[in-house]
């Protein structure tokens, strides 16, 4: 039960990011936008907040940190770096229709480039006098905890042991849901991905939804990176740690069939197999199968790929034209 | 022409797509409140261009639009919708996922009110007699309904200019027949209504006055009722059309060739496309199919061709010497192992037939590029047959090098026809072998056609103009539903009872 | 309810193939304008001039022998995985698993050397790493082409997943082999031995790379453009329908065309273990097989334009990798500035594809061209 107690809060700590990354990925694709750029969205997401809270934090050395910038510096540096992302993504598939994997896998290596560029220059930059990042005061504020949730047992570990970003991405999935499913906005973002053409000629502006619900997804998965860094690394940033999860994220919406709620369970789920690794015991004498543990989460989301693949019903397919671009004049 | 009180006005609109090629030049057009006017013209005539700049799809290089006299700028189909203009398209526009209510209110402004739009919806079915059930999904309904949702879809934004896109080629005549009592009742609503098509029968059934485009041109207007299809033919083709097509009789007596015993098709969805379909065609025969669109035509020709699944059933090629070879479980490949010269004109030209970006001489490749023992492709013989097509069939085109994309349908058309034809097929299959294509390129394709008949081939004719099928097959087959509906012969069958047996089964065994 | 509708200023209109030399022009004035975005950028972190900046990336990339040798050998391993990916691009097949398919091939190669080392000569365990090599990167190709053909399955995020799993196969071996125990890490394999270590070639161990890059390059271009494979290819990868219609199986060429491709990422894979590195690291392969996807596009699928796209991504690499050491930034900073250029690059293709027309009532000039 102990073990059980501990791991559900770590998956749950794994698989925030995840959410984010999952959730911003299914608005862009209901878009028809396949954005293979998240997880450097993710790593300028993360990046951005960083660099705005560490020179915030640096800014009041020794004095007291005012608690509202000390959040507010960081997830406005993050959604602003994040949003740039977004625009530049768009701008060149959706204005300049460039191909989109292309265009994400550039972004991709331009993202993870930058963040370990400033993660690992940031000191040197600003010529400051400090030996490594680490916002530890930044991230006492983001992993803050509702003050009675230490006394409430097993459920206040379960439910209420974390920052107010992972409710942050809890609510945004479920709004992103309930917009997809309940909304004339939701209506319409999916007639844009599966037929633009049609979306068009009712009037809708494909450019204006392709546009903010890119844009919007790249924000809502940069917070993720903002998380992961802020709560759960600590405040301690280390080039690379954030490693795949971007990726990850994108396997997740196909996992999730396009479903930002059943995105939540999943993101717990693959969150737990990540970390799954650490409760299987392999004793001191074979350290190597837990590498072969760390497989496990590639290995299910291919597995659900390849039977989602199998069974291929109409409604559990990708929106139909994922990966397209639009021109209204085609002919 | 006078401005008058029309509700839209086109003056000297232009437009033009990629390099040279004009979709209409100067085109001049009146639309009136309380009229129905058809917008006649062949094929490629601009008919349809010239609608989607008023339905804000494309947007002209020049000229000017004006609504109720003031003039306009309509840059998408919002603008359009704004100034109260809605156009169904040929091809729907609707989202396949969603329902019927769903792609109605697709694209209005507001809170999501799917219950009010429901009521909103049955008062119009009400008011002009359609029926409609709001819930259905789009990708479950039949042609006819989808085309309802369309209607729907145009007055449900209170559209005074509705613009229907060859509305009845995919209905049947009692479908058109309930589509016109609907367009009647708009008309009388006061509503401006245009109808493209090149059928005369309903240019002059249903409307007013009759406007003529040719080759993007707009030539002139006519009160239906004063004139006559003999004048609104040379109007559209420029020049009186000799209509006849010829019915040549083949050198060497027919022989059996293919013979086709109770086929049955379910396709990938689950429906049943064929339903024991069986019949028999002769070399040296034109062999005509008639039926609605996508009922099962398609289905038939790529089982023959060994690109459909098979239920169950018998296809089989009889050789000249009388050995029969079963085509079921083959596939292209196989059946041209097996010493079957088949050739397949395919309704999809540029996504199955031909490769849209490669050029001429690679496109002739796509059937030779096996010939030979080694692992390289022989390029001089196509690139030879290739330039013998293009001088032959008089394909304009800037050279061997262009990539068939580029060409117009009509050439694209003599490249697929060409390279079928040169494989010296014994049974050659083609489906809406002349769509599109303009008056000349479609005798160059029936020439060509017959020319095969009369040195032997068995030719399977799928068409959709019945005139055409009529005058150029020996037979005429009805499918209805995917059951064969009739075998007619094409010298004494008429039109009426090939309509009648497209659109209802017969119960007695027809010859 | 006749609101103003605003004039719209241009519109969009697809070109007409352009002439060769305008398009090449098109292409290089966005590779200046995003080389002098990158030195200025440069500058602006190191307080360096720009023309400075060009200065360190030159000597950065060409500044000794070894450098020079160094950036070629780097060149011939990127265009290598790029040549790898074309054929399955050429089938728009969006194969990103390169990664995964070079370190299984150099796996496969770590495992001949390590467990042959002294049980056979030298020259029949380089045999072996071949062999090993070449068909463990195929397998690591048929899987998700397999999939592919069999259900349809997306084979962007199939090979992707791919990677991570050949990322852990590889650091289980890696503990297992360990040397020494606990350090987490291979190091040189056959230090003293050196069996299995691939041959200098022409008197310089740089040369093998480079000789088996440009062979491959001139087969793959031989392949692809005049071997019925190639024509195949072709065919699928612009219309499936078409493929099927002249009775191509296209299940059959997707895999055929993937195991093509992952055996020259094993390929790639022996040459980064038994050549260049004599170890292998679960990052040993360092995001080339994401880069050579970038690579190969550039290339629009051309094996020899595929020299200059590789060369453009090497050089900016390496003399980025100099201006960062000597400034004691990040060598991420090649990522950086290696991203400016892609963003450039693929920018400019829409105006190879489009051209803008301005309004003509505006403009009675007519429509002006941009």
């Amino acid at each position: 039960m102990l073990g059980f107690l501990s791991f559900i809060p770590r998956a749950v700590g794994q698989g925030i990011p995840l959410l984010y990354g999952c959730t911003g990925e299914i608005i862009t694709e209901k878009s028809g936008n396949l954005n293979l750029g998240i997880p450097g969205v993710m790593y300028v997401g993360a990046i951005s907040g960083v660099i705005g809270s560490f020179f915030y934090e640096n800014s009041v050395k020794g004095g007291a940190m005012n608690g509202f910038l000390a959040i507010m510096i960081p997830m406005l540096c993050s959604l602003l770096g994040s949003f740039l992302m977004g625009m530049l993504y768009c701008f060149l598939t959706v204005t300049l229709r460039a191909n989109q994997n292309v265009t994400g896998l550039a972004m991709t290596t331009f993202g993870v480039g930058f963040g370990n560029f400033f993660g690992g220059s940031l000191i040197k930059l600003s010529n400051l006098d400090v030996p490594t990042i680490a916002l530890s005061k930044t991230s006492a504020y983001f992993s803050a905890t509702l003050p009675f949730a230490g006394k409430m047992g097993w459920f206040g570990q379960i439910f209420l042991s974390y920052g107010f970003l992972a409710y942050l991405g809890v609510i945004s999935a479920l709004v992103v849901a309930f917009i997809l499913k309940k909304t004339r906005v939701g209506l319409h973002l999916r007639a844009v991905g599966e037929s633009p053409t049609t979306a068009d000629a009712a009037g809708i502006n494909v450019t204006k939804y392709k546009y903010v619900s890119t844009v919007a997804g790249c924000m809502i998965a940069g917070l993720g990176g903002l998380y992961y860094v802020m709560d759960y690394a600590s405040g301690i940033w280390s080039n690379d740690a954030f490693g795949d999860r971007g990726w990850l994220a994108i396997a997740l919406v196909i996992f999730t069939i396009w479903k930002a709620d059943i995105g939540i369970f999943a993101s717990v789920l693959f969150g737990g197999l990540y970390i799954l690794y650490l409760y299987i015991p392999t004793g001191m004498e074979h350290m190597e199968l837990k590498e072969l543990y760390k497989m496990i989460p590639y290995v299910v989301t291919l597995v659900v790929l390849i039977i989602t693949s199998m069974r291929n019903r109409r409604e559990d397919q990708p929106p139909a034209s994922l990966g397209l671009n639009y021109f209204r004049e085609d002919r | 022409m006078e401005n008058g009180n029309a509700a839209v006005s086109m003056r000297n609109i232009t437009k033009t797509f990629g390099q040279g090629v004009i979709a209409n030049k100067d085109v001049n057009l009146d639309i009136r409140k309380g009229e129905i006017l058809s917008l006649l013209g062949e094929n490629g005539s601009g008919k349809t261009t010239l609608m989607n700049m008023l339905s804000g799809i494309y947007y002209p290089d020049s000229g000017e639009i004006f609504i109720d006299s003031k003039p306009v700028s309509i840059r998408s189909p919002k603008d359009a919708y704004d100034l109260g203009i809605g156009m169904v398209h040929q091809h729907f526009k609707l989202v396949d996922v969603l329902s019927a209510v769903q792609n109605i209110v697709l694209g209005l402004p507001g809170k999501l009110d799917l219950k009010g739009a429901r009521e909103k919806i049955k008062e119009i079915c009400d008011k002009y007699g359609f029926d409609v059930d709001p819930d259905k999904k789009i990708y479950n309904m039949s042609v006819s309904e989808k085309q309802t949702v369309e209607i729907v879809k145009v007055l449900y934004r209170g559209a005074d200019i509705l613009i229907l896109d060859e509305p009845t080629a995919v209905l049947t005549p009692q479908e058109t027949q309930k589509l016109f009592d609907v367009m009647r009742n708009m008309k009388k609503d006061g509503k401006a209504l245009v109808i493209i098509t090149h059928k005369l029968n309903e240019v002059q059934e249903i409307s007013d006055k009759v406007a003529v485009l040719r080759q993007g041109e707009y030539i002139g207007t006519l009160i239906t009722k004063d004139t006559n299809p003999q004048e609104m033919t040379d109007m559209m083709v420029g020049h009186k059309v000799e209509l006849n097509i010829e019915r040549p009789t083949p050198l060497e007596a027919p022989k059996r060739r293919i013979k086709v015993e109770g086929l049955n098709v379910i396709n990938e969805e689950g429906i049943q496309k064929l339903k024991d379909v069986s019949f028999e065609i002769y070399s040296g025969e034109i062999f005509g199919i008639a039926g609605i669109s996508g009922c099962g035509q398609k289905e038939l020709l790529e089982a023959i061709a060994g690109l459909q699944k098979v239920e169950s059933g018998s296809i089989k090629y009889i050789d000249d010497d009388g050995t029969e070879k079963e085509l079921i479980g083959m596939d292209p490949l196989k059946i041209k192992e097996l010493g079957v010269a088949l050739s397949f004109v395919p309704e999809d030209r540029l996504g199955m037939g031909l490769v849209g970006n490669m050029d001429i001489s690679d496109n002739m490749m796509l059937r030779s590029f096996r010939d030979g023992h080694g692992v390289f492709t022989d390029r001089k013989t196509p690139h030879k047959k290739a330039e013998g097509i293009v001088n032959v069939l008089h394909v304009d085109t800037p050279g061997i090098e262009t990539p068939v994309r580029r060409l117009s349908g009509g050439n694209v058309q003599k490249v697929l026809v060409g390279r079928e034809i040169s494989q010296k097929p014994k049974v050659l299959m083609t489906a809406y072998v002349v769509r599109g294509l303009d008056i000349n390129s479609s005798y160059t394709i029936y020439e060509l056609i017959n020319m095969e008949k009369v040195n032997g081939t068995a030719v399977i004719f799928v068409g959709e103009d019945l005139d055409v099928l009529l005058q150029i097959s020996d037979k005429v087959m009805v499918l209805c539903d995917g059951q064969v509906n009739g075998i007619l012969d094409g010298r004494k069958a008429t039109k009426s009872e090939v309509g009648l047996r497209m659109t209802s089964l017969t119960k007695e065994d027809a010859d | 309810m006749i609101k103003k509708n605003k004039e719209p200023l241009f519109h969009l209109v697809k070109r007409d193939t352009l002439p060769r030399h305008i398009r090449i022009l098109i292409r290089l004035g966005a590779i200046v304008l995003a080389l002098i975005l990158c030195a200025a950028l440069t500058a602006f972190f190191t307080g360096i001039n720009p023309i400075q900046v060009y200065g360190s990336i030159i000597s950065g990339a060409f500044g000794s022998a070894r450098k020079t040798w160094i950036t070629l050998q780097d060149l011939s391993v990127l265009l290598l995985i790029s040549l790898a990916l074309t054929p399955a691009f050429m089938m728009r097949f969006w194969n990103i698993g390169g990664e995964g398919q070079v370190l299984i091939g150099g796996l496969a190669t770590a495992a001949c050397m390590i467990c042959l080392e002294g049980k056979v000569p030298s020259a029949v365990i380089m045999i072996l790493s071949f062999i090993t090599a070449v068909l463990a990167g195929a397998f690591w190709g048929f899987i998700p082409a397999f999939c592919k053909s069999k259900w349809n399955t997306n084979e962007t995020l199939m090979t992707l997943m791919m990677n991570y799993i050949a990322t852990q196969i590889v650091s289980f071996f890696i503990i297992v082999w360990e040397v020494p125990k606990g350090s987490g890490k291979i190091g040189i394999i056959n230090q003293n031995s050196h069996d299995g270590w691939m041959p200098a070639l022409f008197g310089s161990k740089y040369m093998l790379c480079i000789t088996v890059s440009i062979i491959v390059m001139v087969f793959l271009y031989i392949y692809l453009k005049y071997s019925k494979h190639g024509y195949e290819i072709q065919v699928v990868g612009e219309s499936e329908n078409t493929a099927r219609y002249v009775g191509i199986k296209v299940g059959k060429v997707i895999i055929r065309t993937m195991l093509l491709s992952g055996a020259l990422c094993g390929l790639a894979g022996m040459l980064l273990v038994g050549s260049i590195n004599h170890t292998i690291t679960t990052t040993i392969a360092g995001g080339q097989g994401f880069t050579a996807v970038l690579v190969s596009w550039m290339a629009k699928f051309n094996p020899f334009t595929m020299v200059l796209s590789a060369f453009l991504i090497i050089f900016m690499k390496r003399g980025a990798g100099e201006i960062a050491t000597n400034f004691g930034l990040n060598q991420s900073f090649a990522d950086i500035l290696t991203g400016i250029i892609l963003f450039f690059i693929i920018g400019c293709e829409f105006f190879i594809n489009y051209k803008i027309k301005r309004s003509e009532r505006h403009d009675e000039k007519g429509g002006s061209e941009c």
